[in-house]
């Protein structure tokens, strides 16, 4: 439990780059070893004795020393530079263009926008009925080699989920790639390593690893249009969505919201948190959210809207029935 | 009415703070002294160092348990711009130049720096560029992209307040100071050496100071040139980094690493040419390896130039281009690594003195071998990809520059303040000071290495209460404030010292090197009357042997 994450490898791609690691902390821990035993030993034997003033051994240099002391370093880091080439390779191979990438990461200030573009190809891919779009929560199969395309909305970003191995930054006007094989099905958490503003901090990242035949179920669930309102007040919430300026910024496919600066909020129902990580998926933080949004987030682009507390309920009841 | 103060020449090493009849205080601005200029720079670390020091405390607070609201994001964010930028630009550097242009001359026999106007010109750049840096706060907002001010985050359209404007031209300003004073140390050492001092017998300080100036002439254009792009993005809508109007966001890291990790090699240089005079005189030995020390950090100067992208291994620029900065940052590595060996072998046979200068010389040894390791780390990108920007960084980076770089400014402090000031600092007080700074330090980092393998990226001002976060991060919390503690004990040390330190006499480590030479602690204003020619590397210790000293009261004289 203790050392989880970088030294808890759950792919193909971090178990790789633990060996290589722990072969090198092996050989970095004999080298602190050496020089700590080469101090205590050299200061013990050669510390000044009281009264003893004078000079020590003019010794200038040593040619045998030297070539010693330069010869082992540098083969050493021959061998390891031979290593780093080897796990490199086998972690980022080449990327064939004409491959598609499984899973599209987009990031925003201070948000994931993901897309499994399973209809790559179609002119507008986001209003292919087919076309997954969600944010933040990030669904992917165990046990095959999966293809990230990653990008940026604004500034720089970086992916890194620990257990998962390399992380990548998210280059605003650069597509960059990660092979990703997930070995166990599980929740990994990650988190934004490239500073990218004021909430930096709150860009975290939940990947959820599924069995191939779980994943596939989430995906089609996930495909469907948003759950039309399923009671009055839902259905209150629903119009103040479409006629308020919510539309503007967020998406609810199957309704006339499409802005896309914002999360995806078609499922959101079904994620377990809002905010990356912040809050719990449930009515009451997401109207306190909707209420005063730079008090629990600052510097979020989510801004503060005049409701009544009666539409703020209802938003978030028809927000939270979105499953 | 009409009257012209006459500028005065300074009458002591310490003129005072009086404001009367243009003396103290005039004295100082006005002065062209290497050795008074030597002063103001390292006053000016001082404060600063304290500045900085209290940015970090603040952050160490907010970060002591998990979900904190003591400071709002956006404070934050300016905090730890503030910190790394303070500690590296004025803490850092005016500390090296202190120690530079105060003993350089000094040391290589001559009475004045090259060109003592410039010298004050650099100094007052750099002082007042820290001004101009610090004085955002009151002005809308510190700077809050970070010291690497990574495009286009650095741009009006994300970052709207003047904080960035004030970095761009504050480090402009003491940019221009540093390579002015550059200049000023090439030309010294090349000019006004004494006699019979060739380049192959200069004090290992001289030298790779002198080695030094030459990287910071070629690296320091490189950030001046990226500061003027982002401030003409910023003020006149060009569009070098913004990504929105077609720039390139890593042509910003490009053109900030080719200066900024030369950068890193700027400051731990002339901390390893303070250990390798330390190392001499208290092991009463020569250097071992003396060819070896002075190439080795020509050597890391042309290498420094061609390892930056290894800051930059997480932004996708392919195969190719990772293995070569890979291979050449591991290459840096074995001319910094084998050094640590030149200086144990140093002490190898000799009569140890454990002074404080002494100690954290020692120490040293051990702190900087753990971030060189943890260096080499990032040399193996693929380990690279999973730590970079994370705590594990924050760890490496300051078993560097605090093991490394501020413990040389530290034992720099110890072993030349007598010379400065003519009083000892005590040397017991001294050791209580150095336990401190050395648990506080490691207390602080050596636990945030496990912060970074579990996951705890940089730059954050609160993360969840995941396990282990938070007990990790109360720790360190404590152990920062066990060295800020430390530091208030070293000022304490300072003011006692200057008030009622023992005197200390001309030369009271009886050294090797020039500067001790001097008739006097501290030295008169004109360093020496005359030199012999100087016929080996340890020019004033072959003086006294020989007897022919320039103030026979030095030897079994106390001077009061």
């Amino acid at each position: 439990m203790f050392l989880q994450a970088v030294e808890d490898p759950q792919s193909f791609q971090a178990e790789h780059i633990n060996r290589l690691f722990n072969q090198f902390n092996i050989a970095a821990a004999c080298i602190l070893l050496l020089v700590v035993f080469l101090v205590i030993y050299v200061t013990t034997k050669y510390r000044r004795r009281h009264g003893d003033d004078s000079e020590g051994a003019p010794i200038e240099g040593n040619r045998r020393v030297e070539i010693l002391m330069i010869g082992f370093p540098t083969v050493l880091l021959a061998w390891f530079f031979y290593k780093t080439l080897a796990v490199s390779s086998a972690v980022m191979p080449p990327v064939n263009p004409s491959r598609q990438p499984d899973i599209i990461i987009t990031g925003h200030q201070f948000w994931w926008e993901v897309s499994y573009p399973r209809n790559a190809g179609t002119p507008n891919p986001a209003n292919s009925p087919n076309y997954v779009i969600t944010a933040n929560e990030v669904h992917l199969p165990v046990g095959r080699p999966l293809l990230m395309e990653l990008r940026s909305a604004d500034v720089i970003h970086d992916w890194w989920v620990p257990q998962l191995g390399n992380k990548m930054d998210l280059v605003p006007g650069n597509k960059n790639y990660l092979w990703l094989n997930i070995r166990r099905p599980g929740d990994y958490i990650g988190a934004c390593s490239e500073f990218c503003g004021q909430q930096h901090a709150w860009m975290r990242i939940h990947v959820v690893a599924q069995e191939p035949a779980d994943f596939a179920r989430w995906l089609d669930s996930n495909a469907r249009n948003a759950n039309p309102p399923a009671d009055a007040l839902a259905r209150a919430g629903e119009t103040l969505f479409q006629t308020r300026t919510c539309a503007g910024c967020h998406r609810i496919r199957g309704t006339p919201a499409d802005g896309a600066a914002g999360p995806d909020l078609t499922h959101v129902g079904n994620r377990s948190t809002i905010l990356t990580g912040l809050l719990t998926t449930n009515e009451e933080n997401l109207a306190s959210w909707i209420d005063h949004p730079q008090e629990i987030k600052q510097g979020s682009y989510m801004p503060t809207f005049m409701f009544s507390k009666d539409s703020i309920k209802a938003i978030a009841h028809y927000l939270e029935q979105l499953k | 009415m009409g009257t012209t103060i006459k500028i005065p020449e300074p009458s002591a090493p310490f003129p005072g703070l009086g404001v009367e009849n243009a003396q103290g205080l005039l004295q100082w601005i006005s002065a062209v002294d290497h050795k008074i200029i030597g002063v103001m720079y390292l006053l000016t670390s001082v404060v600063f160092l304290v500045l900085g020091g209290v940015l970090a405390l603040l952050m160490r607070v907010q970060l002591a348990i998990p979900m904190n609201h003591f400071l709002h994001p956006e404070v934050f964010n300016q905090f730890f711009t503030m910190h790394g930028t303070t500690m590296i630009f004025f803490v850092a550097m005016p500390a090296i130049f202190g120690f530079a242009v105060y003993f350089i001359p000094l040391m290589i026999g001559a009475n004045e720096m090259a060109f003592p106007r410039l010298n004050a010109f650099g100094f007052w750049l750099t002082f007042f560029g820290g001004l101009l840096l610090y004085f955002s706060f009151v002005a809308g907002g510190a700077p809050d992209a970070g010291w690497f001010n990574y495009a286009p985050l650095n741009e009006r359209n994300y970052s709207y307040n003047h904080g960035i404007d004030y970095f761009a031209i504050g480090l402009l300003v003491s940019g221009i100071g540093s390579v002015a004073t550059s200049i000023n140390i090439i030309v010294t050492v090349l000019h006004y050496r004494v006699p019979g001092m060739a380049l192959n017998k200069l004090p290992l300080f001289v030298w790779m100071i002198f080695v030094n100036s030459f990287l910071l002439l070629a690296a320091f254009p490189a950030l001046n040139a990226a500061l003027a792009e982002l401030l003409l993005d910023r003020e006149l809508n060009a569009h070098f980094f913004n990504t929105a109007g077609g720039g390139s966001a890593l042509l910003w890291q490009h053109l900030f690493w080719i200066f900024g990790h030369p950068e890193v090699y700027i400051v731990i240089l002339p901390a390893f040419a303070i250990y390798s005079e330390v190392f001499q005189v208290f092991s009463r030995k020569p250097i071992f390896g003396y060819a070896f020390v002075a190439a080795s950090s020509v050597a890391i100067a042309l290498l420094s130039f061609g390892v930056w992208a290894h800051h930059m291994f997480a932004v996708g620029l392919g195969d190719t281009v990772n293995s070569f900065f890979g291979a050449s940052s591991m290459l840096i590595a074995i001319p910094t690594g084998v050094k640590i060996f030149n200086w144990i072998a140093t002490m190898w046979g000799g009569k140890i003195h454990f002074s404080v200068a002494m100690l954290f010389a020692i120490s040293f040894l051990i702190e900087f071998t753990i971030g060189g390791l943890t260096g080499v780390a990032f040399a193996m990108f693929p380990i690279d990809w999973q730590l970079t920007d994370t705590y594990y960084v924050v760890a490496h980076m300051h078993y560097v520059f605090i093991g490394g770089v501020i413990s040389g400014m530290l034992a720099g402090l110890f072993y030349w303040f007598p010379k400065i000031t003519g009083k000892y600092l005590d040397e017991k007080a001294g050791k209580w000071f150095f336990w401190l700074f050395v648990i506080g330090f490691n207390g602080t980092f050596l636990i945030q290495h496990v912060l970074g393998m579990i996951g705890m990226p940089r730059r954050v001002y609160t993360y969840p209460n995941l396990p282990w976060y938070g007990v990790l991060n109360f720790t360190s919390t404590f152990f920062a404030f066990v060295m800020g503690i430390s530091i208030l004990l070293l000022v304490f040390i300072m003011r006692r010292a200057m008030r009622h330190g023992t005197p200390a006499g001309p030369d009271p480590w009886n050294a090797y090197t020039l500067e001790w030479a001097t008739r006097t602690s501290p030295p008169p204003l004109k360093n020496f009357e005359d030199l012999p020619a100087v016929t080996s590397r340890r020019a004033w210790w072959d003086m006294k042997q020989q007897a022919v000293n320039p103030h026979p009261q030095t030897k079994n004289d106390d001077p009061i």
